[in-house]
């Protein structure tokens, strides 16, 4: 048994069929494109450019990955494809990172759209392209397994969306990057530090204009912890809720 | 002797949904290389079973056994000789059928030229060849089903799991799951179908087991359980006249034959021994009513089912009605 020719083909196919089709294609690099024109054409001095790259990159990838996973998964099990994949001989555990890998890429690449925006319109010299490269894939690991989180509480496809925009849109102001955290009541910032996303904004804004406000291994910490506990409690909830 | 090991051991297995008994501590063992019949009517507990045996399903309690390693918290290992066929086709809408098989191949960690060569043997041996690049999405439903099976297959596992193969298709393509069947059975595998045609299951399976709300009131060999209705004998008149009109003399006449059921000129008449032709023919003419036709109809499993179901059905409720104290639960 080679368990791995299972994961990268379960992969293979979710990009195939979902990732890479025209349609998402649109949704996930037109809208990152939208957002940052959006921003960008509204703030014509350079140096603000560089303020919102991050805020538009942990966008980016909030929206191409939590509730693109969210959506294909509950349509699979509706059509009940599902239960292919709780039948083969590979574990929960593999499997569900097998599922969740595609959104994950997705989200990375997403995260670069607006990039390559900002390099046309202004000078990028001196960020730290390795410290970006790690809160970018890590954004994307957690905003992926709250797509599985959701996943596993819902039924329908638009409760899905539903439910990812619950979190979603909270989360695009009280993460920090359009409204900074300490401009934020006082009584509102605990909710901010239960976000991931207000960890991965962080370490963009150090690694972009280094004016992020928590320590950077604080914040890769943080993230990391989110993505354990989230994927376990998605694993958790499989096991309990999709094998009857 | 390899065809007598016993491959699948379900020892009391029990399956509650909040509460709910779907499959109430059923005990059976499915043989390697056996067709292993699972009869019975809806919601017997025939895909929950199946669920159970093949990890879709937590056990709630009671065990499995593959080749006697018990498998009941991790079926990965038994997974991985199972192929299974779901009552409804599941297969990805967006994919061809090449893509399908080639996909699930992958799932059994098939490696790219074995599984694109299996599909294309699985293809040609269901007649899908033209289909094979088609969307799965564009199949008629016989086509789905047929696919369905082939991706079944395409690991070519130990054990098939066939959840009622021939429900809602035609009678044409129904025949041609059959005859691959048996087919498949002739090459060594084991194979656990479930349906409630009952001829299907006698024309194909070696054993049967009738399952009605979760448990299973007979099982055995088809010779076995056809003995239950031996001895047994049914014949049917087709008569020149209303039968009605001689019924209570007939009863008096012949004290030993029950009429099943006597309809104008129609009458079903059975008996514990053998027939005797003419005394009846003659009864019937004297009364004016000419014999047009006589037919002594043979048991089939069919009767034998209703039979058992019918009476264990009775039973089963006569049981909870009579078991009103608290903390009674449990079996027979
Ligand atoms: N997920 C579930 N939750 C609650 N009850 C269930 C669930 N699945 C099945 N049941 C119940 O368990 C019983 C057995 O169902 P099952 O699907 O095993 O029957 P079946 O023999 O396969 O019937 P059919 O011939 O209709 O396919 C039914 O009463 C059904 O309603
Ligand atoms: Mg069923």
């Amino acid at each position: 048994m080679k368990p791995w020719i299972a994961f990268f083909n379960i992969l293979m196919k979710d990009m195939r069929s979902y990732y890479l089709k025209p349609p998402n294609i649109s949704w996930g690099l037109i809208f990152p494109v939208a957002w940052t024109l959006m921003f960008f054409l509204r703030s014509p001095v350079a140096v603000e450019v560089r303020d919102l790259l991050p805020g538009v990159m942990a966008l980016s990838i909030l929206f191409g990955t939590t509730s693109m996973l969210a959506v294909t998964i509950t349509f699979e099990r509706k059509s009940r494809s599902f239960e292919r994949l709780l039948l083969a001989p590979i574990s929960l555990n593999l499997l569900m990172l097998a599922k969740t890998s595609g959104a994950i890429m997705f989200g990375i690449i997403n995260a670069f759209v607006p990039v390559i925006f900002a390099a046309i319109l202004t000078n990028l010299s001196g960020i730290n392209w390795l410290m970006v490269l790690a809160s970018v894939v890590l954004i994307a690991i957690t905003s992926t397994f709250l797509g599985l989180f959701i996943a596993v509480s819902v039924t329908q496809v638009f409760e899905a969306q539903t439910f990812s925009n619950f979190f979603r849109f909270p989360m695009l102001f009280l993460c920090g990057l359009f409204i900074p955290l300490a401009d934020l009541p006082s009584f509102i910032r605990p909710v901010s530090y239960a976000l991931p996303l207000t960890y991965g904004a962080d370490i963009l804004k150090t690694a972009v204009s280094q004016n992020g406000v928590i320590a950077v291994p604080l914040n890769f910490l943080a993230l990391l912890l989110f993505s354990g506990f989230l994927f376990a409690y998605s694993i958790y909830n499989v096991n309990r809720k999709w094998i009857l | 002797m390899i065809a007598l090991l016993k491959i699948i051991e379900a020892e009391n297995l029990k399956k509650q949904y909040n509460g709910f008994t779907a499959v109430d501590g059923v005990n059976f063992h499915i043989k390697r290389g056996e067709i292993f019949g699972f009869l019975g009517p809806n919601g017997a507990g025939k895909t929950t079973t199946i669920n159970m045996l093949t990890g879709l399903a937590h056990i709630t309690a009671g065990s499995v056994k593959l080749m006697g390693e018990d498998y009941t918290r991790n079926a990965i290992k038994a997974q991985a000789l199972m192929g299974i066929v779901p009552d409804e086709s599941n297969l990805y809408e967006e994919l061809d059928g090449r893509e399908n098989l080639c996909f699930c191949g992958a799932l059994y960690g098939m490696d790219k030229k074995q599984r694109e060569k299996r599909a294309d043997e699985l293809l040609e041996q269901f007649g899908l060849q033209e289909a094979a690049s088609k969307p799965f999405k564009a199949y008629s439903k016989g086509m789905k089903r047929k696919l369905t099976i082939a991706a079944g297959l395409i690991h070519e596992p130990e054990i098939l799991f066939l959840d009622e193969p021939t429900t809602g298709i035609d009678v044409a393509f129904a025949r041609q799951i059959r005859s691959l069947i048996t087919n498949l059975h002739k090459k060594g595998t084991t194979i656990f179908l479930t349906t409630h045609y009952i001829e299907e299951a006698e024309r194909l399976c070696e054993r049967i087991a009738f399952i009605v709300q979760g448990r299973i009131v007979r099982e055995g060999t088809v010779v076995e359980l056809m003995q239950e209705t031996q001895g047994e004998n049914i014949i049917n008149f087709i008569l020149g006249g209303d039968f009605s009109a001689v019924q209570t003399e007939f009863k008096n006449s012949f004290p030993d034959y029950n009429i099943i059921s006597g309809k104008n000129n129609s009458v079903s008449i059975q008996s514990p021994a053998s027939f005797s032709l003419l005394p009846l023919v003659k009864f019937f003419e004297e009364r004016s009513l000419p014999v047009f036709e006589a037919k002594i109809v043979h048991p089939s499993l069919e009767e034998v089912f209703v039979n058992v179901t019918g009476i264990e059905l009775q039973k089963l409720q006569n049981e909870q009605s009579t078991r009103t104290g608290p903390g009674q639960k449990g079996g027979i």
